[in-house]
């Protein structure tokens, strides 16, 4: 069960229970769908840009605890931040989903709530699910409106 | 009333039978995360017993050469041995003869050998051809793909909630237009049984073709395909205890005869010139290339592993684990079943509450029971219950009461997880 719970983490299982900026934005400027084929999972993540910098960030979509986690805890620290900024978070979260840690220079520290993601690394048929919010807030932010995937 | 008793007795002794099947299989006699193997993912591909294992590693150490092109002794050790392996195939589905019998990678590529074949030398903008909701992508996308070419209208017969098929629908989308019928035996992800033969009957009374996808049936029935009088029967090895990259397409050879080749190459051919090739007989027509030899002959040994169980008992083990597994499933809170038609194969759809199937997998299977997570291939089945995945257990001969109670226990572990 140990393993387990650093997986479904206290923080991962709030933020799937009660995900912080779900629904439509309405004057969003960039709509990215993002899709799992391999669970048909899919989210949509509203993103207004403006003077380089993410004024506001919402998602909908169906997902297991750790896709909705994820999603929720990328809005809520992306928002506000500058294009540099989240750029920058999305190359660290990825590295912390995929590389082991050890060997890595990320500072979990930096990422504070985010590393509650870091347990996702030791299953890596889910690293997908945690992944799919983060690949669509890059495309967001490259200025491509269009469906992304996992695959 | 002694022969109740005795009949009663007969089939106790052939259930102990069943549940001794188990010790076949080495890949079940293993630890996951420190706790004893449950597989439940047979839908997916079953294990191989130790028969399958041994005939593959025989055939690769000692008889390895390639078919039907040799004078040499390997040559025709190799080729007896795959050859053999067509004829057991042939009796055990009883099939009129071995030209009948087509080797293919698996179900899904025996449906594209049909589609493409068929599609090309019988459909035109003026047809339409019949799938349904239930089906396994790998029965609706060679059909769009044929009727994008040939401008044919693909039509799907709906379900009812049970996740049954509505025939009445089905009646309703026959007609003279109708060339071919594509329908699954049983629905990989639903697990109900299809009333195949009158499906047949109303095919036939609109003079279409009718294929059947049986992967999910080969590894819970004996099939008999003249009984059933289907035109095409599509199954894979590796859903019935064989290996993977071999499965077969039976076609009535009157049928077969007439239809144009699937792929060009060597051994399907009589001869080759520049001004006109001749294709070879069948079912050597459709089997283009060096074939996958050791893989026939591990399906070989998987249909004589499966000619020596009794079926009558193996359905009634497989019917208590499924009736098992549902009454004790619908215990736990949130619990929703899904597909509940009255005939059903040994598999156990569902929804757990909230949870998302894919947390499901995960949870259980640190309890080391394996279960499928996702849409199963079958993305409109999902769409039909309006759900975008399903945990998915699925029962096989190997299986016992046991791994039911294993498989309730991780999905209460992940009530606990997200209470």
């Amino acid at each position: 069960m140990n393993d387990l719970q650093e997986l479904y983490r206290e923080v991962i299982l709030d933020h799937n229970r009660h995900p912080r900026n779900f629904g439509e934005l309405e004057d969003a400027n960039r709509v990215v769908e993002g899709v799992n084929p391999l669970c048909g999972d899919r989210m949509t993540l509203y993103v207004k840009i403006i003077d380089k910098k993410v004024q506001d960030i919402r998602f909908k979509g169906t997902g297991c605890a750790i896709s909705v986690a994820s999603s929720s805890l990328m809005t809520e620290r992306a928002k506000g931040g500058s294009l540099d900024e989240v750029e920058s978070l999305f190359e660290q979260v990825h590295e912390m989903l995929t590389s082991d840690i050890t060997g890595s220079s990320i500072n979990l520290e930096n990422l504070d709530k985010l590393a509650v993601l870091s347990g996702v690394r030791e299953y890596p048929t889910r690293v997908k699910c945690a992944s799919l919010a983060w690949h669509a807030l890059k495309s967001a932010i490259a200025g491509s409106e269009d469906k992304i995937s996992t695959e | 009333m002694s022969s109740v008793l005795e009949s009663q007795n007969t089939l106790s002794h052939a259930h102990a039978d069943i549940l001794a099947l188990r010790k076949d299989f080495p890949a079940l006699q293993q630890d996951v995360y420190e706790k004893p193997l449950v597989y439940l993912d047979s839908a997916a591909s079953t294990q191989r017993p130790q028969a399958v294992i041994d005939a593959v590693v025989t055939h690769e150490r000692t008889n390895h050469a390639n078919v039907h092109r040799g004078v040499h002794q390997l040559s025709q050790r190799s080729t007896e041995a795959y050859e053999g392996a067509r004829e057991k195939i042939r009796a055990y589905i009883n099939a009129g003869s071995c030209e009948e019998i087509i080797f293919t990678s698996g179900t899904t590529e025996s449906i594209n050998l049909v589609a493409a074949s068929l599609g090309k030398s019988r459909l035109t903008d003026s047809d339409e051809v019949v799938v349904t909701w239930m089906e396994h992508h790998s029965n609706i996308v060679p059909w769009q793909l044929i009727c994008e070419q040939t401008g044919a209208q693909l039509l799907a017969v709906p379900m009812t909630p049970d996740g049954e098929l509505d025939l009445d629908e089905y009646d309703q989308l026959l007609s003279d237009r109708t060339k071919i019928v594509a329908v699954g035996h049983v629905s990989n992800a639903l697990g109900t049984i299809n009333p195949l033969e009158q499906i047949i009957a109303k095919a036939r009374d609109a003079d279409a073709l009718i294929i059947i996808d049986g992967a999910q049936a080969t590894p819970h029935f004996r099939i008999d395909v003249q009984a059933l009088d289907c035109d095409f029967y599509a199954f894979s090895g590796h859903k019935m205890f064989g290996p993977t990259g071999i499965g077969v397409l039976y076609g009535k050879s009157s049928l077969l005869d007439a239809m144009p080749p699937y792929q060009g190459g060597g051994e399907m051919i009589l001869t080759v010139s520049f001004k006109e090739t001749l294709y070879n007989t069948l079912p050597y027509k459709f089997e283009a290339g060096t074939p996958n030899i050791s893989g026939a002959v591990g399906l070989g040994a998987a249909i004589d592993y499966l000619s020596d169980i009794n079926f009558e008992a193996l359905a009634q083990h497989e019917s208590d684990l499924l009736s098992y597994a549902t009454t004790e499933f619908i215990k736990l809170p949130g619990a929703r079943i899904i597909g509940t038609a009255k005939d059903k194969a040994s598999v156990l759809s569902f929804t757990l509450g909230d949870i998302h199937a894919h947390d499901l997998g995960t949870i259980v299977d640190r309890e080391g029971v394996a279960i499928r997570t996702g849409h199963h291939c079958a993305m409109p089945v999902m769409e039909h219950f309006q759900v975008a995945a399903t945990g998915r257990a699925s029962f096989a001969l190997y299986n016992n009461r046991d791994d039911v109670d294993r498989l309730i226990l991780g999905l209460q572990r992940a009530l606990e997880l997200f209470a």
